[in-house]
């Protein structure tokens, strides 16, 4: 394609995303996580080791810095988290292989190591608990958030299972439309609405966490560094104003 | 007493060694002219701390660069994972990187207010054309280093932020699509064009940045500086020769300049330990996903300090089959900004002592730049394109009206000495 054209594209591409955007608005719940407590971070990373692990990657994340961030030692590791024959240095690496992932799923399950930063905590926290059933899907199940996904719905067990809400409204061309607004428990899981909230934002928390293993010592490192510049602003502005006395 | 002759000797001992270097090196001469006896206007303003802050966040720039070059491997191949790499294995690599994320923003912050002082005070004005004009040549050069920048991490925005940026040389007639291969050294962004992008951010950009700030500095000294009066301090000297009106660079501004850049430094820190990605606007979402030429993101947008040339771009509408309308609209604006010295007519510099009519334009130019900023972000849907299209107009009107507008203007009579 002659570059001229490919400019025209990319320009009325901005227009078509934003028309799609619009479109595929099912609204996003606020995740609420704490990357600041340990404990969640810590049943978070239990759960992603044993509900996301089996086919996702998190390859940017080390287990060694997991423990030394998680304040988990050696042994904690090996006996809750790694199952993967990894060693203590290695990244976060799913055994599934990724050509037989492609021809199981029709798509490599992504890596999650920077998924938060990406997509946004709220995106993945609604996204995990938006599933529902769905018999004309090849895995059995769909997803609010991102419609004919291929990803199964793996933690059906615990939610239970949902059944879609529609509503008719009017569309462009004056017919109407059926928008999927809500999602039903139709067959409850092994956990509460409740205790599945919970399950899910602390999964969420722990991703957040791997997306960016600083962010919680950066904000408390930053405190300090606020509180230090504006005492040293604070001498600057003595220091001026002792030199200016002069100045007329 | 050994010690007490020491002391007693030691001070000696050093202007000797001072004078030695003088013999060979203008040390003392190049400190009394350009900071000690350099005499600045006493009354320089809130405006006047951009200068110097410009100057620390390029140092900044410089370091923190060298330390990611350190770590950051510049291929299609390694770029992504060096820079998570960098971020989570690099002892403080996060800080580094942050502090150079978030200096790319800031340097912008800074330079569009330093230069939007020179249009508050006649900065510009005769004899300070060139100091102007190695102004805008920084700009130029500014954004060049912070365009091949943005490509380096190899996020999925990066890719295609650098795809829509050299297609815009694509669409100059005849010439245009041997100079996209030329620009990017292939048929499509790739690991060559990466490659060439790492070595003139880190190589030839800074070193043109560094040659720019020195002529930009040598120029403000050698016809020394405006100030919020816009009248020259040079006009009433003392018996001494010195202007009435100044004080020495050295120990009065260094020392202000310390505190302006106290309070600079603690929003920047607020901003990296806080706040780093700033909504999306300093680190966009879709840069953490790697470049992918085979995935569009939903919404491309450059950077927040590119976006007002960006919305004009998009403002003006393909004709005869052809983008460049909206490419050299693009470019035109800033080419623009070398000739305010001579597009400006006011008898009077500052913004003080000018008439309601300039004090309006450049409101309205001021508000018009932050609304094409804005609906840069924004997808290419109305009301934006709208607006995009008055700023668009008010954008170029400020300039090219200006010869008229400032002549027309009344003004009140400048004071004979600077104002506190």
């Amino acid at each position: 394609m002659r570059p001229a054209r490919i400019l025209l594209a990319l320009l009325a591409l901005g227009a078509a995303g934003a028309a799609s955007a619009a479109g595929a608005g099912y609204p996003l719940q606020e995740a609420n996580t704490d990357v600041g407590s340990l404990e969640s971070l810590q049943r978070g990373a239990r759960n992603f080791v044993n509900y996301c692990l089996g086919c996702h990657s998190a390859q940017y994340m080390r287990y060694s810095q997991l423990a030394d961030d998680l304040a988990l030692t050696e042994d904690d590791l090996r006996e809750n988290l790694m199952f993967t024959g990894a060693r203590v240095y290695d990244p976060m690496l799913s055994s599934m292989p990724g050509e037989q992932a492609r021809l199981w799923f029709g798509n490599a399950p992504p890596d999650l190591s920077l998924i938060v930063r990406s997509r946004g905590r709220d995106y993945v926290y609604t996204f995990l608990k938006s599933f529902y059933e769905d018999p004309s899907r090849p895995t059995g199940a769909d997803n609010a958030v991102l419609p004919q996904t291929a990803m199964p719905d793996v933690l059906a067990g615990l939610q239970g299972a949902q059944a879609p809400r529609y509503e008719s409204a009017p569309g462009a061309d004056g017919k109407p439309v059926q928008h999927l607004v809500g999602l039903d428990l139709v067959k409850p899981g092994e956990m509460s609405a409740k205790e599945f909230d919970a399950f899910v934002r602390d999964t969420v928390a722990f991703l957040e966490y791997v997306a960016e293993p600083a962010k919680a010592k950066r904000k408390a490192l930053g405190v300090w560094v606020v509180l230090f510049l504006l005492m040293f602003t604070a001498f600057a502005w003595f220091l001026y104003k002792e030199y200016w006395k002069d100045v007329k | 007493m050994a010690g007490r002759e020491q002391e007693a000797a030691a001070p000696g001992r050093l202007a000797a060694f001072g004078a030695w270097i003088d013999e060979r090196f203008p040390m003392s001469t190049l400190w009394k002219e350009h900071m000690s006896e350099y005499p600045a206007p006493k009354n320089f303003n809130f405006w006047y701390y951009f200068g110097s802050i410009a100057l620390f966040v390029l140092a900044l720039q410089i370091v923190t660069g060298i330390f990611l070059t350190m770590s950051y491997k510049p291929s299609a191949a390694d770029a992504f994972s060096s820079v998570e790499y960098i971020m989570r294995d690099v002892e403080w690599g996060w800080l580094i990187r942050y502090l150079h994320s978030t200096g790319a923003s800031a340097f912008f912050i800074v330079v569009y207010l330093h230069m939007f002082r020179a249009l508050l005070y006649g900065s510009h004005r005769k004899p300070r054309e060139l100091l102007w004009i190695f102004g805008v040549l920084i700009y130029l050069a500014l954004m060049a280093e912070a365009f091949m920048g943005y490509l380096l991490p190899w996020g999925n925005m990066s890719y295609w932020g650098a795809q829509v940026i050299v297609s815009l040389f694509g669409s100059f007639p005849v010439i245009g699509e041997g100079l996209v291969e030329w620009i990017r050294g292939d048929y499509f962004i790739s690991d060559i064009t990466l490659n060439r992008f790492f070595a003139l951010h880190v190589v030839a950009l800074p070193l043109v940045l560094i040659f720019l700030v020195v002529a930009h500095i040598l120029a403000l000294h050698e016809v020394g500086s405006n100030n919020p009066d816009g009248i020259e301090i040079k006009k009433n000297k003392g018996p001494d020769g010195r202007p009435l009106d100044s004080v020495t660079m050295h120990p009065y501004y260094t020392v202000k300049d310390i505190f302006g850049l106290g309070v600079f430094m603690v929003l920047f820190a607020a901003v990296v330990f806080f706040a780093p990605e700033m909504g999306g606007l300093f680190l966009e979402a879709a840069n953490f996903e790697p470049a992918n030429p085979l995935l569009t993101p939903p919404h491309i947008a450059p950077v927040w300090y590119f976006t007002p040339y960006y919305a004009m771009l998009r403002a003006v509408p393909a004709f005869a089959g052809t983008q460049v309308w909206g490419v050299l609209v693009m470019f035109a604006a800033i080419l623009l900004l070398f000739f305010v010295p001579w597009l400006d007519r006011s008898p009077v510099k500052s913004i003080r002592y000018r008439g309601p009519i300039y004090r309006f334009a450049l409101m309205l130019f001021a508000a018009a730049f932050l609304m094409l900023g804005y609906c840069g972000l924004q997808p290419a849907v109305q009301p934006f394109q709208a607006m995009s299209v008055v700023g668009t107009v008010i954008y170029f009107a400020f300039f090219l009206l200006m010869p008229w507008y400032s002549r027309i203007d009344s003004h009140k009579p400048e004071p004979a000495r600077v104002t506190s």
